[in-house]
């Protein structure tokens, strides 16, 4: 383990993640426009079109960003809370664009994005550490699966808890004008149970994952560490999200309410838990 | 009249049960469960973090008494979390169960009776004409669907791998559990401080701390031995960012089963596996060599003391009991700085975790040690509250400090003390718990089943001819927005093949 550092790549990589930022801002402006105009006039896509490919382009030079932060640390660039904001980030917009090519999702564009660009502010801000060695405990292979997965399945419930808030936005009346060129609720809520079943699954993996690695780090596989609790009460509530799905009187609004605590719990386990609570997983670098 | 009171007497149990096994119930518990997983990340658990415990009881041990009474100490073992969690998972089985038997019945029936009016389901086509039903029951086999020719009409079905997979998923869940249950009960973690050279022989009387789960049985312990030959711990010295950050820590030991001795080698993340168990390795420290001499020239200590690091640069403190020195018993509380800054103050202080400038601190002390008392003593704590202070920053004379090699006569002639030099000890984890592959297994199995689960669709299709009307009809389990198009498709390939 002779590992080479290098701070100004680092420096470099934070230079593209900062032009990514910029990127983003501009694809909210349009976005935004996008919806101001979409009150008046269903046909309108001359910003939505643009939008999306400065949102395709952001998240190329995103992800130079996070591939220069790997380079720069000679390791995956997800092992502390700076990496694991743009990484996270960069795999929100890129689960989201591949879906576009599946389905209709361009909806929530505004979500992921105003959401991505939030994270990456907090990281560039609040999260920025230098590149440093991993420590021991996080010298496996499990730190690739693990996190990746975990970050993975963040993804898929971001993009679902945006059409968690459209559905509820639309079922509440609110903005009737703007909210008739959404799809049906039908529609907005089949797509989130899609995307919470691949975060459910990816989640599922990722707790086993992480158990497998507890046991050959800590000596037992599950130990109620504060992070291994928050992951359980997260596994727990979006299986109570998909038995809610399927139970009578339950889909529909409740539904929605429940994805969407089961994604404030998502990202309060990685904000709260990771920085103030006190537990095993101390990998915030801060 | 017996029946029917005995029926009344059942009705509140029925009604229980009914309630107990519904998905409303199901969904209930499961968020209660989430909710009563909260206080554990709030408060210290007994579990996780004792120190964080007995902290909260010295800080303010009213709170602590009243959380105690409320089992937030030990939540995940606590009366009102395995409430919950034993009512969930009597709930999923008792509503598993009758689900198995409708499936295994459908499973073994095939595709269920055509129903007479098909045009209430969601899916529905007409057409005209005449139709092979044999031939149509071809086309449905090919796009995977289980079907039987009734009459004049052919019912199908597809998708049983979506409910064996709900199934699966929801018994392996109690395997899990079963599992995790179990292998805790018979699985055990001992903790033991190894000094390079020292040697562990696995029995009871070899640990320093020892937790066994409540079937363990001391004959689970294979007899093994194993001898810490040398423990490296590895600096980063490249990278000014990582300065005085460790990068491997690295036990090399020599582990005797009984049928020879083997070379092995063990660090953090890959523990060493041993007959019955694996050894893990859990922590480091300094272990300084010091030899005692006392007033009567005898040696009344020699040997590797084991220091607990107080901070990051490893600054360490140990505890030096010299129970047998003439004529006065010698206490000392040492420091030990592996790399050594005076500060302002005149204080010490470690700026480098590794000894490239080592020093040692004594502060000595003489009296009545108590160890002869009977009362079991802390080896890494000294009451100095009935000892003569003979050398301290405060005392008569100045702490006594040694660099490696070094010694020094103890003032008032009471002994001297050498400082022969410097080993590190490892603090290894012996742990096993057998249900660890089991529930490994289990949760493999749950996690692929629940693929199928969810991903798999729930279709049933048919097909009936009557005079020249020739109906289509289906109907998915659950939400399915594809069904229509789907049976479009079969129609159009039925249209084409079967024909008359």
């Amino acid at each position: 383990m002779n590992v080479v550092l290098n701070e100004p790549l680092s420096q470099v990589s934070l230079l593209f993640v900062s032009a990514a930022m910029g990127l983003l801002a501009v694809a909210l402006l349009l976005f935004a426009f996008q919806l101001a105009k979409l009150k008046d006039d269903s046909t309108e896509s001359r910003f939505e079109k643009f939008g999306f490919w400065v949102l395709g382009f952001a998240t190329l030079v995103l992800g130079v960003g996070v591939v220069l932060r790997g380079i720069a640390a000679n390791r995956v660039p997800w092992a502390n809370m700076y990496e694991f904001s743009i990484t996270g980030a960069l795999t929100i917009l890129t689960v989201y664009l591949v879906s576009l090519k599946v389905r209709d999702v361009r909806y929530v564009a505004t979500f992921v994005t105003g959401f991505t660009l939030v994270t990456l502010f907090a990281a560039v801000s609040l999260f920025y550490v230098e590149v440093k060695t991993l420590m021991p405990a996080l010298q496996s292979y499990w730190l690739v699966i693990h996190v990746m997965v975990a970050i993975l399945a963040v993804g898929f419930f971001a993009v679902a808890a945006g059409f968690h808030i459209a559905y509820l936005v639309k079922s509440a009346g609110w903005g009737k004008a703007l909210m008739d060129r959404f799809p049906e609720l039908k529609v907005m809520e089949r797509i989130a149970y899609r995307f919470n079943m691949v975060g459910f699954v990816s989640w599922s993996f990722t707790l086993i994952a992480g158990a497998i690695w507890a046991e050959r780090a800590w000596h037992r596989y599950w130990g109620w560490d504060t992070k291994e609790v928050w992951t359980f009460i997260i596994w727990v509530l979006y299986a109570g999200y998909l038995h809610a799905m399927a139970t009578r009187g339950w889909n529909g609004r409740r539904a929605a309410w429940l994805g969407l605590i089961g994604f404030s719990a998502v990202i309060f386990n990685f904000v709260v838990v990771n920085l103030f609570f006190k537990g095993l997983h101390v990998y915030s670098g801060l | 009249m017996e029946s029917s009171f005995r029926s009344s007497l059942m009705f509140w149990p029925r009604w229980f049960w009914r309630q107990l096994t519904s998905m409303r119930t199901a969904l209930f518990l499961l968020l209660l469960l989430a909710l009563a997983a909260v206080p554990g990340s709030l408060y210290p658990q007994r579990s996780a973090d004792p120190n964080g415990v007995r902290v909260y009881y010295d800080e303010r041990p009213e709170l602590a008494a009243f959380l105690d009474a409320l089992q937030l100490f030990d939540v995940y073992t606590s009366v009102w979390f395995s409430a919950i969690y034993i009512l969930l998972f009597v709930s999923l089985v008792g509503c598993v169960l009758p689900r198995l038997r409708v499936h295994l019945t459908a499973l073994r029936r095939g595709p269920v009776q055509t129903p007479e009016n098909l045009k209430r389901m969601s899916a529905y086509f007409e057409s005209t004409g005449a139709l092979d039903l044999e031939k149509v029951r071809k086309v449905l086999k090919q796009n995977g669907f289980r079907a039987e020719i009734q009459g004049d009409s052919v019912s199908a079905e597809k998708g049983y791998a979506k409910e064996t997979g709900n199934l699966v998923f929801h018994f392996s869940l109690v395997a899990v559990l079963i599992a995790v249950g179990v292998g805790g009960g018979l699985s055990f973690s001992g903790q033991r401080v190894l000094v390079e050279g020292d040697t562990f022989v696995n029995n009871l009387a070899s640990y320093d701390s020892f937790s066994p789960g409540p079937f363990f049985n001391e004959r689970e312990l294979v007899p093994f031995s194993l001898k810490l030959d040398d423990f490296a711990v590895i600096y980063d010295l490249r990278n000014p960012a990582n300065l005085g950050q460790p990068i491997d820590f690295v036990a090399s030991a020599t582990l005797d089963d009984g049928s020879g001795a083997t070379s092995q080698e063990f660090r953090v993340n890959h523990p060493l596996a041993a007959p019955g168990a694996n050894v893990y390795l859990t922590g480091n420290g300094f272990a300084p060599v010091i030899t005692v001499t006392d007033g009567t020239g005898a040696v009344a200590f020699s040997g590797p003391v084991v220091y607990l690091p107080q901070d990051s640069n490893m600054t360490s403190l140990g505890v030096i009991k010299v129970p047998d020195a003439l004529p006065e018993q010698i206490g000392m509380i040492s420091f030990f700085y592996p790399t050594v800054a005076e500060l302002d103050t005149g204080a010490y202080t470690s700026i480098y975790p590794d000894p490239i400038d080592p020093l040692l601190t004594l502060n000595v002390y003489t009296g009545d040690l108590g160890l002869d008392s009977g009362i079991p003593r802390n080896v890494y704590a000294l009451d100095t509250s009935q000892l003569e202070v003979v050398a301290s920053r405060t005392g008569p004379n100045p702490p006594v400090e040694l660099r490696p090699g070094e010694s020094a006569d103890l003032p008032g002639g009471i002994g001297r003390v050498t400082f022969d030099g410097v080993l590190r000890f490892a603090s290894v984890d012996v742990a096993w718990n057998p249900g660890g592959f089991w529930v490994l297994l289990f949760a493999a199995i749950a996690l692929i089943a629940i693929v199928f689960s969810l991903s798999i669709r729930r279709r049933r299709v048919w097909v009936r001819v009557r005079g020249e009307k020739i109906e289509y009809a289906a109907l998915a389990r659950g939400d399915d927005e594809q069904l229509e198009s789907v049976l479009s498709e079969i129609k159009d390939e039925i249209e084409k093949e079967a024909r008359v």
